[in-house]
């Protein structure tokens, strides 16, 4: 069996990323029933325990992320396998001066599949060259982060019923943020309209706008966040993060003009959904929290899901 | 001048003439074929010379020696527009064109410095990109980032 990693959303065809989130359904009805059965004093052992029984899987994390590592160790204990790794780098070789092709090298020993996240970018790339076993991203400094794209992707699917035809709004920090230019990447393979809405320091860059204009894809630009909201499908909102301003009074007006509120949802479709990678430091008002527009929460569930998906997918398990 | 180039080519028996170099280009071509250190060759090097197609260009001219094609898509990079033509018995026997290639391994750095390959000992690899102005551009395999510029980020070995 060729060893398979994931580390860049690019790295994947259309029909994989749609593969993965058909798993990732899959899971999350496994464990619903699994649930369902618990509350009927039936047998509560759920059905996705075993698919990885007997397998260890490393989390390697050089660069502390509670959330994303907590998310990963839940998908690989829902799925039957041990975890081993660390949380910080400070307590290992690494902190003795160790170079990373070692690390992964002697860990590739221990386990079946590595989950790493690390500040340089391209180590994962490099990481998946040097180890025996598959590696999968959590998060090379500002590159990439393709889990996290691709429980976006199911939580647009889910909510939405489909990935062609949609209208997504991306709001915030759109020169930076990871997370929207490799949403981006991952839409483009489907028939996407998007609006972007930002300062103008902050724009999409030209090199993801030329990847739509190449797949003949529309786009909008804007830096007002309450035009538009009536048709939109996916409201993406991120982080507009201090130090990329080098004037903190213009941050502060920055900050203060992409704010969601929930007076602003009035005219949105029913069916729209609001989505963010977290953690918010107030680009969305707590009283959108009670909205049924308000997803982020519910995307963290299914960051989960998405996890087991990738990590079954890449170990070739069927289910 | 016509007839100078004529001449000055004919004084290379068997060897390489590489024409249409842009002057900025030279040095970088100079140190991608090790010219600098070589003691052997017979060599004529001219630049800010006269060209109808870039204004001005420079001209390498080296006895009995030949690029490698190794040596040849580095030229391309800097010099797309280079003619390597190959001379025999002081005639021209082959005139060639470069091409610049899809991909390099090693030999460029990474711009990012937070790029793995700035950090770690593993060999560079980008993959040849057009920008929208038609400049070269070299997208990083591993941090995925654009290296534009690049003949300033030289690091010839």
């Amino acid at each position: 069996m060729t060893k398979r990693s994931l580390i860049s959303i690019t790295d994947l065809t259309k029909s994989e990323i749609l593969r993965i989130t058909e798993l990732a359904a899959d899971f999350e009805a496994a464990t619903a029933a699994a649930n369902l059965a618990t509350q009927n004093e039936s047998d509560g052992s759920m059905a996705t325990r075993g698919l990885l029984q007997g397998k260890v899987i490393a989390t390697l994390f050089f660069e502390p992320s509670t959330r994303t590592r907590l998310s990963f160790e839940s998908a690989i204990n829902r799925l039957g396998a041990r975890v081993i790794g660390f949380s910080d780098a400070s307590n290992t070789s690494v902190a003795k001066g160790e170079t990373l092709h070692d690390t992964i090298s002697v860990i590739s020993n221990y386990c079946d599949m590595i989950v790493m996240r690390h500040s340089l970018e391209g180590a994962a790339r490099y990481a998946s060259e040097v180890a025996s076993v598959p590696v999968v991203n959590a998060g090379d400094g500002a590159n990439q982060h393709p889990s996290q794209t691709l429980l976006d992707l199911y939580s647009i699917q889910k909510t939405q019923g489909r990935l062609d035809g949609l209208k997504v709004m991306m709001v915030g920090d759109l020169k930076y943020g990871r997370t929207v230019h490799s949403l981006l990447e991952a839409l483009s393979h489907f028939d996407t309209e998007f609006v972007f809405v930002s300062p103008p320091e902050l724009r999409m860059p030209a090199e993801y706008r030329n990847l739509l204009d190449r797949k003949g894809l529309r786009y909008t630009e804007s830096s007002e966040l309450a035009d538009n909201i009536a048709d939109i499908d996916i409201l993406y909102m991120t982080r507009i993060q201090k130090e990329r301003f080098n004037d903190p009074m213009e941050y502060e007006r920055v900050k203060n003009t992409y704010v969601l509120r929930a007076s602003m949802l009035a005219g949105a479709r029913g069916s729209m959904k609001i989505l963010h990678p977290l953690p918010r430091v107030g680009e969305i008002a707590t009283d959108v929290d009670d909205s049924p527009h308000a997803y982020y929460f519910k995307q963290v569930e299914n960051g989960v899901y998405a996890r087991m998906a990738i990590i079954c997918y890449l170990l070739n398990v069927k289910k | 001048m016509g007839q100078d180039k004529i001449m000055e080519v004919r004084m290379i028996e068997n060897g390489t003439v590489i024409d249409h170099i842009p002057p900025a280009a030279l040095f970088k071509i100079i140190s991608i074929m090790g010219l600098d250190r070589d003691t052997e060759h017979r060599m004529t090097i001219g630049t800010n010379l006269e060209s109808k197609r870039l204004g001005t260009k420079a001209i390498i001219k080296i006895n009995d020696r030949h690029p490698s094609p190794w040596e040849i898509d580095r030229i391309a990079l800097f010099a797309p527009e280079a003619r390597v033509n190959t001379i025999r018995n002081f005639e021209v026997v082959e005139k060639r064109t470069v091409e610049v290639p899809r991909s390099i391994e090693g030999f460029v750095k990474c711009a990012n410095p937070q790029c793995v390959t700035n950090h770690e000992t593993v060999e560079t690899a980008f993959d040849v990109v057009a920008e929208n102005d038609g400049n070269i551009a070299l997208k990083c395999r591993y941090c995925e980032k654009l290296t534009k510029n690049f003949g300033t980020k030289f690091n010839p070995y």
